[in-house]
């Protein structure tokens, strides 16, 4: 087992190495005098850019240098922990990305709407499966398919158009009420609430569908197995064939996917965010990158591409701790 | 020849239903049994669900939109800007010492900008004048031109190098998967929009962008494609089918063209359906985002992006940023009712 995970982990390292060598090499295919062309019309716009700064820039991402050079002593700055400053802001790029503020936002809304997802695509991925080919499964079906074609940034902007504009229930955008004081805790929750509520629902109504999917399948396959048939020949109540028998097996894609999801939970949602005006994690990295910031882009890359490796390596492990069939070797 | 003979198929259900019936009559069973080719199997168990059905006519109806609309309907251009003007007319009363006067202002805006649906214009024109109905054609054939394009190319290598990969083993097998693992690991979003921030900082002419932008993505997207085939083929290799083909002596492209490829195409033909749709929802996105198609030309994405600048065309103009939307829904929609379809037609376990 341990050397398993050894090994798995080893491997995740080679992934992120080659990872990272391809958004870097990517990156550095845009000129130089382009990201400083940037940061130049930036400075117009009251943020100071000394010659010192540009120097220190050059030397961190290696920018005179070629690609290779370049790759390698990027590689020996992190392996420093230094992922450089924003080209932007002149910050810390760890300090902006892992900020509280922006991870907490684009955590909350993904977890809220994850939670949704699980509590209301389990129950209706199941009947569908039971009733197979009825008006319930069709129905069911549809939705699934219409869920997953939709696109997250007309979807969103229809939604705040008929929501926040038309009927004023919820506010447009933005994460709070600027003009308003709040006389306690209490009131400021509500708030923040209404303004979450919106980019929750997207996220949700986005996902549901695939969720829907598995479970349906999943729960198919369960149900044609032979075990069901003995369940129900012994004469089992129906109910206790479903939710005893077959539901269990169901579970084991289900928690091996949960502990995937995991890493999904911290990465933001960029469309969405950008839409409703969220100050989360996926609307900064995406004002980032029309930016040209190499530091954060590359760095918030990475942390994807770190969080996606290891959620599949947690829904490896899961497997084995779920199902006492698969052994991990 | 041979496998050919095993793959027809029998229709179960025509059996038991004759069999009743010619008990009687006496009738040699074979008479009885009708022989359907694949192919006709799956065109019966395709068309028999009413989803896969809608999803055709779906497609049909707005590939025929792009393709022959503007055809037929040629009353404006894609990038013609309706110079007729909407005049404007605002009335101050003035007071002065003469007497109360009224004024009036007539303001020419040399465009029609933002008119309402009418008889000129079915779905009124956008900011700068231009008929959105004739745009939403032309922007249909960029997009599904573009996103079949795509598909197309990653499907070449996906299929390429996951057959490479399947049939060969060991080391070549290795190093393959290996890419895919990294590829796989990249962020799918965030990697077009590097790419689309590399284009654009290289200054490539907007016509071919697009073109080129999709190129470099299907560098990166193979990897889902070439794990199916992959897997599949590691299957069949085993069957005893392939060991028999073997045994006869057939060469390596023969094995591979003739007797894997056609049972491995089903999924393959499935996945692409699938991605037909994701294409353009990428397609969409890239351009909603400034990156993908560039104005004056038109694309459905580009058609909405006009609203994340503009908050009173989101609140006003339906007109201008809703029809594209709804036809980039459609089409996607179209496309996974299809795979859906195909997917369900294709089931081999599927007693239905």
């Amino acid at each position: 087992m341990v050397k398993y995970i050894l090994k798995r982990i080893g491997m995740a390292l080679l992934i992120l190495l080659g990872v990272s060598f391809i958004l870097y090499a990517l990156l550095r295919c845009m000129p130089t005098d382009f990201i400083e062309q940037k940061i130049v019309n930036l400075a117009t716009s009251g943020v100071k850019v000394t010659e010192e700064f540009k120097q220190q820039m050059y030397k961190t991402y290696g920018l005179d240098g070629n690609i290779v050079q370049g790759y390698f002593s990027w590689l020996g700055n992190v392996c420093r922990l230094d992922f450089g400053k924003s080209f932007i802001s002149q910050r810390e790029v760890v300090s902006e990305i892992f900020n509280a503020d922006r991870m907490g936002t684009s955590f909350f809304v993904a977890a809220v709407a994850m939670v949704f997802e699980f509590l209301i695509a389990i129950p209706l991925g199941i009947t569908a499966a039971t009733h197979q080919y009825s008006v319930r499964d069709y129905v069911v079906t549809v939705l699934v398919i219409i869920g997953i074609s939709l696109p997250s940034f007309f979807f969103g902007q229809v939604l705040k158009d008929l929501f926040a504009n038309k009927l004023g229930w919820f506010p447009v955008s933005g994460m709070k009420d600027a003009s308003i004081t709040y006389a306690n805790g209490f009131e400021a929750l509500i708030d923040y609430l209404r303004h979450m509520f919106l980019p929750i629902l997207t996220i949700f109504i986005l996902r549901i569908g695939g969720r829907m999917r598995t479970t349906r399948t999943n729960m198919l396959e369960v149900l044609n197995s032979d075990y069901i048939r003995t369940a129900r020949a012994k004469g089992l109540k129906e109910g206790k064939v479903i939710y005893k028998h077959a539901f269990r097996n169901t579970m084991i894609p289900l928690v091996t996917s949960l502990a995937g999801l995991i890493p999904a939970l911290f990465s933001g949602a960029m469309l969405t965010e950008q839409v409703f005006d969220l100050t989360g994690i996926g609307n900064y990295a995406l004002t980032a990158m029309t930016q040209g910031d190499i530091p954060v882009i590359m760095t918030y890359n990475m942390f994807l591409a770190f969080l996606s490796v290891t959620g599949m390596l947690l829904a490896d492990l899961m497997y084995g701790v779920v199902d006492p069939r698969v052994k991990l070797a | 020849m041979e496998e050919k003979k095993e793959l027809e198929n029998v229709e179960t259900e025509e059996i038991a239903t004759k069999a009743i019936d010619t008990s009687d009559t006496e009738t040699p069973l074979d008479k009885n049994v009708r022989l359907m080719s694949p192919t006709r199997m799956l065109l019966r168990r395709f068309f028999r669900s009413k989803l896969s059905v809608t999803g055709l006519i779906m497609l049909v109806v707005l590939f025929a939109f792009c393709w022959l609309g503007p055809v037929v309907y040629q009353r404006w251009g894609e990038t013609e800007t309706d110079r007729t003007g909407n005049i404007e007319y605002a009335d101050y009363a003035i007071e002065s010492d003469d007497g109360d006067f009224i004024q009036i202002v007539i303001t020419d805006n040399g465009i029609n900008a933002l008119a309402p649906p009418s008889a000129d214009h079915f779905l009124g024109t956008d900011e700068q004048g231009m008929d959105i109905f004739t745009r939403l054609m032309y922007g249909g054939r960029l997009s599904l031109t573009i996103s079949f394009l795509a598909v197309f190319l990653t499907s070449f290598w996906g299929i390429v190098l996951g057959g490479v990969a399947g049939f060969y083993g060991g080391a070549v097998d290795n190093i393959i998967m290996r890419i895919c693992d990294v590829l796989i690991c990249l962020p799918t979003l965030p990697l077009m929009l590097i790419i689309g921030t590399v284009l654009d900082a290289n200054g490539v002419p907007s016509q071919y962008y697009i073109y080129l932008l999709m190129g470099l993505l299907s560098l990166f997207s193979w990897p889902g494609m070439a794990r199916l085939v992959r897997g599949q083929i590691l299957f069949l290799r085993e069957q005893e089918y392939m060991v028999a083909a073997e045994a006869m002596g057939y060469s390596t492209p023969r094995r591979i063209f003739k007797h894997l490829i056609p049972n491995i195409l089903p999924q393959i033909l499935v996945s692409m359906t699938m991605s037909l749709g994701s294409m353009i929802l990428y397609e969409s996105t890239l351009s909603y985002l400034n990156l993908g198609v560039r104005i004056p030309f038109a694309s459905w994405g580009t058609m909405v992006e006009v609203i994340s600048k503009r908050s009173d065309i989101l609140q006003n103009n339906f007109n201008v940023w809703g029809p594209p939307g709804v036809c980039i829904i459609l089409a996607v929609l179209g496309f996974n009712f299809i795979g859906d379809g195909l997917r369900d037609a294709l089931d081999p376990k599927q007693r239905r």
